[in-house]
């Protein structure tokens, strides 16, 4: 791992600050999807950037919304990599992206108690799920809450509906 | 990723992805009910990235999804099988997805030129499996029609899920292994949707890795016509 220069460090904060396309009321950073800039020469910089999901059609607007950012800021050149791995987790998104998400009206994501894929519960028909900690309605902040899908309005979302203010919610899934 | 990435497995592994994922769009407006519409859309759009990530690995991405002909796509041929009605989709899912899933594990717990994409996709394919369970619970343990209809569907499909273990060159996989898991995970959830696990043969003379050589059903063609003609008409067009 090289050590980061201040520039790399400031050019690192400014392209986590470029808000998510889909998702404005977060930052990349918060999003946890930046991982890296490297300064190359006098005006170029490479930027390490990674999906949140492998099909993801934001990572388009993020590209192009991180280069001009970085240009107006006097970086001639900037190239964005997209990088798989490590693979993104919702654990990358920082506490106060969770905060926001919420206050949004999307649930956040639960922390993973261990890694792999979480266990939904069966049914036959629209289901609760039995995994300890309940997704909590973003409005109400009730725990009685069920699954209605287990994708919504993009990848990265189920829908929910609270069973105590009747709301419809989207919950951000934990990958 | 040092090693050079073996072109015949990400064109199959791709294949698959890229071809499933334009069967599954044949649904957009057609789904039985809305949170399906988007269910099976979003799953669509997890099969086609992966599937991009898969082909630029072989090569140029567009040139291969739209520029090949059908003799040269190397996907399975279970996952070119027509969408059928509701019960054939989650039947197809449930099987391809059980076995995307293992593989991917698989794959994602090596440091092969497949792992990254493995250890990413593995995670947005467990999704997939747990909605083609759900859904083949529900169905096989529904009313007598659904039933009927999901084990007659899961037959149907059952002659084109051999293909998926037969060895693919540059695919470091225990096939054997897989194989194993599989039988045994598909079993679990057709026998707890009270579906019986289809009998006859899984493979034969004729379809041993046929869709790994590029021998696919006649539905195939057609298939690709629609996904490829915009492209081809339009040679060199962009937004």
């Amino acid at each position: 791992m090289v050590t980061a220069t201040a520039l790399e460090a400031e050019l690192l904060e400014l392209a986590g600050s470029v808000p998510d396309p889909e998702l404005p009321v977060l930052t990349l950073k918060e999003l946890g999807v930046v991982r890296a800039v490297r300064v190359g020469g006098p005006d170029t910089a490479e930027v390490d950037l990674t999906p949140t999901y492998t099909g993801c059609p934001a990572i388009e607007a993020m590209t192009l919304d991180i280069e001009r950012v970085l240009r107006a800021h006097g970086v001639r050149e900037v190239s964005v990599r997209t990088v798989l791995a490590p693979a993104w987790s919702t654990d990358d998104i920082t506490p106060e992206g969770r905060r926001k998400l919420q206050e949004f009206g999307i649930a956040p994501p639960r922390v993973r108690e261990d890694s792999g894929p979480v266990p939904l519960a069966l049914g036959p028909t629209r289901t609760h799920e039995a995994q300890s900690e309940p997704v909590r309605c973003p409005h109400c902040g009730s725990a009685d809450t069920e699954l209605l899908s287990r994708f919504s309005s993009t990848a990265c979302k189920a829908l929910r509906r609270c069973l105590a203010c009747r709301e419809p919610f989207d919950h951000f899934k934990e990958l | 990723m040092t090693a050079t990435v073996p072109a015949t497995a990400a064109l199959a592994l791709g294949d698959d992805a890229l071809v499933l994922s334009h069967r599954l769009g044949e649904w957009a407006g057609h789904a039985p009910v809305l949170e399906e519409e988007v269910a099976l859309a979003n799953i669509v759009l997890d099969l086609l990235g992966q599937a991009r990530v898969l082909l630029s690995l072989a090569g140029d991405e567009d040139e291969l999804a739209y520029l090949r002909e059908e003799r040269a796509f190397r996907n399975l041929q279970l996952v070119e099988q027509p969408n059928g009605d509701f019960a054939h989709t989650i039947a197809r899912q449930l099987y391809f997805s059980t076995y995307q899933q293992l593989l991917y594990a698989e794959l994602a717990s090596g440091d092969g030129p497949f792992a990254p994409l493995a250890a990413k996709a593995v995670k947005e394919v467990a999704y997939h499996r747990d909605h083609a369970e759900q859904w083949t619970l529900r169905l096989g343990d529904g009313t007598g029609t659904s039933h009927e209809r999901m084990q007659h569907a899961c037959d149907a499909l059952w002659r084109f899920t051999g293909e998926m273990f037969q060895p693919v060159e540059g695919l470091d996989a225990d096939r054997a292994a897989l194989e194993t898991r599989w039988l045994e995970s598909v079993g679990d959830v057709l026998g707890r949707a009270t579906l019986t696990l289809p009998e006859g043969p899984r493979t034969g003379a004729w379809s041993a890795g046929a869709g790994r050589q590029g021998l696919h059903t006649e539905p195939f063609g057609r298939m690709l016509a629609e996904m490829q003609h915009l492209h081809r008409s339009h040679p060199g067009a962009s937004w």
